[in-house]
């Protein structure tokens, strides 16, 4: 307790962090730890920007501690594992995502869902199991424990990669979990930023019929022409969304602001399914007659286990699913988080770590 | 068109009838057709009196047309039968419960849920495919097609048995469908008026351990005693509802006021559900992390389809399963409706129809 980030762990590091409630990021010295046996240390070459990384610098969920390094689409290549690591070598290219540990001993960790676990620690804002904080991915470098590690496929480059660490986790669980990834499936899929535009992609490549639920119909033809949805709904259009009642199996709500949740539930078959990904600071209302009548469900999902991560980015890679980015320099993250709060970027920022993050 | 409902049909009928917004009732005569092919004709015996009987009665939905007849907890005797129907004889001990037609030709109809078909006709105050109005069972007797009719099991007492047609299908059903019918399986309700204590009673058979969660601590002693819950929280107590956190794999909530989901959602274990089948006319607040970050879900359930009902009410024979009843005379319902709104009763009305209905 006491020392200061740059001396708290043995090994230099440097990146970006915010030191207050404004959210804006400036240079920053920090340290991490020695590579124990079961870690793997990586170069950061690449890092996504998460709308998670806004509203946690700004402290708009309450949780955050300053100062707050963020980052959890990160990947890069292994300079150096520890002596019981087996599946990683130095050179191998790595990612790690919006976990760095959690108990591994409860039902959720035993079944792989690490996630959901109680004592789960994330990669930026949390406590590690020797008390000092993690800080995130807009780094020189990284170490985690090989557990907390994925590998990325050749095929996927690895700037576009980056994005799958989060976005991608976090909507290819829940189309799987709940049954959605049947080829024939009529999915829906509300908002089109980072999570949504992966979303399209996956439900896509499962074989699903894709739905476009959105405020802004300039984004139509790129949700049809590039993403491949096949359809495109303006949600404050009643007529729209009136032709469309009943004909959704299941919806990926990936808006995290406050909106109406009736106009998505009437859109769902009897028996579809809301999942929430996204996620609203204050509460939505929910009125209770539409579940009923239709016996529909509205569920919350977030990110996945590491086994089901892995899967993912194979997954992507096998069906060459890359999300969309625009790859910007470290010191246009302060500009970048100012688009990103207006919805202006198609579809994730990726930080060019590697190239453009000078030492403090 | 215009004909009074004495007229409407050849087969003279009578039961108790609301005429406006107080929802009180009073003798009045009306039709049924007569017996088609297809159809069993039956003596009410008795009728259940369901919440939303009352609902209805004071047109709380909006949607009631008086004179409104109540009444889909019916049992009788059957009378006659169509020449087409093989599964029922005159004698037979049997019910109808919330339906009495739906369209057959869906893809819900097709899977044996009738209940969540668009076209689902509701056993009173709903349009018959003649055009008619449909009246309940607070009457002398009743003709429904013969797919609307269950059997009751010999050893079900016929009183007891009436509110197995709404209450008991409307807990069954989600029990076995979102699959809390495991041995074992940790199992909340939420009320304890006529659905709650049928939840409890059903969800003990299938070998759950049961929490009760209840507002008033002066029903403890009998959850416990009388119907068998393992244990009782009062809602309203913040340490109890704090030190049964995480414990339960899933809640049937059959609360029909305005009520807060938050605490009900941190019952739950992360991938827990709660299931809706009390009708709040209000919606309610939906903070969406709890959902999230435990990956739980919200849905709602309606009743059940027909054959389920069978299914249900053959359970019920096999666990002698009987719902706690009051049994009143006819010229008592204005005033069991008073007390219904005032949930001063165990744990559910039951009109006993044969021998205090007279002629009106």
């Amino acid at each position: 307790m006491g020392k200061s980030p740059e001396e708290e762990h043995p090994v230099k590091a440097f990146g970006w962090a915010a030191s207050d409630t404004s959210g804006v990021l400036s240079p920053f010295k920090f340290s991490r730890r020695v590579t124990g046996e079961e870690d793997v240390r990586f170069k950061i070459l690449y890092c996504g920007i998460c709308h998670s990384d806004l509203h946690c610098v700004k402290n708009e969920w309450g949780i955050s501690t300053y100062p707050l390094l963020p980052g959890h689409e990160i990947v890069g290549v292994v300079t150096e594992v520890g002596s019981k690591v087996q599946k990683y070598k130095v050179g191998d290219r790595v990612g790690v995502g919006c976990m760095v540990g959690a108990c591994h001993t409860c039902e959720n960790c035993e079944n792989n869902l690490e996630n959901y676990c109680p004592k789960m620690i994330l990669t930026y804002n949390a406590v590690n199991y020797d008390g000092t904080k993690t800080y995130g991915g807009y780094s020189d470098h990284m170490v985690a424990n090989e557990r907390y590690i994925v590998r990325i496929p050749d095929n996927l480059p690895l700037d576009a990669a980056a994005p799958l660490l989060c976005a991608g986790i976090t909507t290819y669980s829940p189309l799987r979990y709940f049954g959605l990834d049947k080829p024939g499936m009529k999915v829906g899929v509300v908002g089109l930023g980072g999570l949504g535009h992966v979303a399209v992609k996956f439900a896509k490549a499962f074989g699903a019929i894709v739905t476009v639920i959105s405020t802004s119909p300039r984004k139509k033809q790129e949700a049809i022409e590039v993403l491949g949805a096949d359809s495109f709904l303006v949600s404050t259009k009643p007529e729209e969304m009136q032709a469309a009642m009943g004909t959704l199996d299941g919806i990926i709500d990936t808006v995290s602001a406050v909106h109406a949740l009736v106009p998505l539930l009437f859109l769902l078959k009897s028996h579809g399914k809301i999942i929430m990904v996204g996620a609203p600071e204050k509460p939505l209302e929910l009125p209770v007659f539409p579940l009923i009548m239709g016996r529909k469900i509205i569920a919350g999902s977030g990110i996945g286990g590491m086994k089901e991560t892995q899967e993912m980015i194979d997954f992507a890679g096998k069906h060459n699913i890359t999300p969309e980015i625009e790859v910007i320099p470290m010191d246009y993250v302060n500009t970048a988080m100012e688009r990103l709060a207006k919805g202006d970027v198609k579809y994730r920022f990726v930080l060019d770590v590697g190239n453009t993050l000078k030492a403090a």
